[in-house]
C-alpha cells in the first residue's frame, strides 16, 4: 500500500489545486494517443485520430479526457485509501472496459509530463517524485481488482 | 521502428534548444531519476548522489552527450552508440527496465524547460527516439 508523507500531500494538493482539469484531461488523453498509438484500441468510436493534431482538436477526446482526470481527482482526495477508492472503476476498467493495466503506467507518466509543461520550473525533481508515487499508486489500485 | 523524417526534423531542431542547457539538463534528469525512482540508485554505490555533487553533474553531462551523439547520427544510430552499448552489455549491465525510466526523466526535464516547444508531435517524436536509443544500448545484451 502506498504512503505519502504529510509533505508529499501538500505538494500534490497544492499543485492539483492549480489544474485546469478540463484542459489538462484533453491534453493527457490527448498525448496518451498520439504518443503511444495502440492505445487508439480503445477508442473506434472517436472519429478521427489521423493525426497528432486531429487528435489533439478532437472534442471526443476532450470530452473523456476530462472524464478521466476528474475521476483522478478522486485520488487526490483519497491518497490514504486507493484501493477502495477505485475498486469500483477497477472493476469496470476489467470485465468491461477491458484495459490492460499497463496503459495506466503510459497514462500516469503523460499526466506527469504534462504537469512538467504547465508548471515548468515549480515542477521540481521532488515535486516530480510525489506525483510518480500518486500515478503509480493510482495506476496500481485501477488493476487490483482484475481478474 | 524506426524514425520518420518529419519525427528526425522536430529532433534536430529541438537538440538545437537542449544542447544550449545540456550539462544542467543532464543533471537534472539524473535529479529526477533518482528521487522519483530509489531503486536506480542501486547502479551508483560509488557515488555521490547528493543535489549539486560534482559526480551527479559529470555522470548527467555524460548521458547527454551520449543523446546528442545519437542525434547527431540519426540515420545511424547503432552505429553511433556502438561502443557504449558494449559497455552496458558487458561491464555496466544496467537492467533493460531502466532505460524507460531514464528516458521518461529526460523527457520531464525537457518538457518543463521547453513546454512550448514540447508539444504532443515533439513529444512522441522524443518518446520514440530514446525508445530506439534504449534499444540500442540494450540490443548485446543476450
Amino acid at each position: 500500500m502506498v504512503h505519502f508523507t504529510a509533505e508529499e500531500k501538500s505538494t500534490i494538493l497544492s499543485l492539483w489545486g492549480k489544474v485546469n482539469v478540463e484542459e489538462a484531461g484533453g491534453e493527457a488523453l490527448g498525448r496518451l494517443l498520439v504518443v503511444y498509438p495502440w492505445t487508439q484500441r480503445f477508442f473506434d468510436s472517436f472519429g478521427n485520430l489521423s493525426s497528432a493534431s486531429a487528435i489533439m482538436g478532437n472534442p471526443k477526446v476532450k470530452a473523456h479526457g476530462k472524464k478521466v482526470l476528474t475521476s483522478f481527482g478522486e485520488a487526490v482526495k483519497n491518497m490514504d485509501n486507493l484501493k477502495p477508492a477505485f475498486a469500483k472503476l477497477s472493476e469496470l476498467h476489467c470485465d468491461k472496459l477491458h484495459v490492460d493495466p499497463e496503459n495506466f503506467k503510459l497514462l500516469g507518466n503523460v499526466m506527469v509530463i504534462i504537469l512538467a509543461t504547465h508548471f515548468g520550473k515549480e515542477f521540481t525533481p521532488d515535486v516530480q517524485a510525489a506525483w510518480q508515487k500518486l500515478v503509480s499508486g493510482v495506476a496500481t489500485a485501477l488493476a487490483h481488482k482484475y481478474h | 521502428m524506426s524514425l520518420t523524417k518529419t519525427e528526425r526534423a522536430i529532433i534536430v531542431s529541438m537538440w538545437g534548444k537542449i544542447s544550449t542547457q545540456a550539462d544542467a539538463i543532464g543533471t537534472e534528469t539524473l535529479e529526477r531519476l533518482f528521487l522519483s525512482h530509489p531503486q536506480t540508485k542501486t547502479y551508483f554505490p560509488h557515488f555521490d548522489l547528493h543535489a549539486g555533487s560534482a559526480q551527479l553533474r559529470a555522470h548527467g553531462s555524460k548521458v547527454v552527450a551520449a543523446v546528442g551523439d545519437a542525434v547527431k547520427s540519426i540515420d545511424n544510430i547503432a552505429g553511433a552508440l556502438a561502443r557504449l552499448s558494449e559497455l552496458h552489455a558487458y561491464i555496466l549491465r544496467v537492467d533493460p527496465v531502466n532505460f524507460k525510466l531514464l528516458s521518461h526523466c529526460l523527457l520531464v526535464t525537457v518538457a518543463a524547460r521547453f513546454p512550448a516547444d514540447f508539444t504532443a508531435e515533439a513529444h512522441a517524436a522524443w518518446d520514440k527516439f530514446l525508445s530506439i536509443v534504449s534499444s540500442v544500448l540494450t540490443e548485446k545484451y543476450r
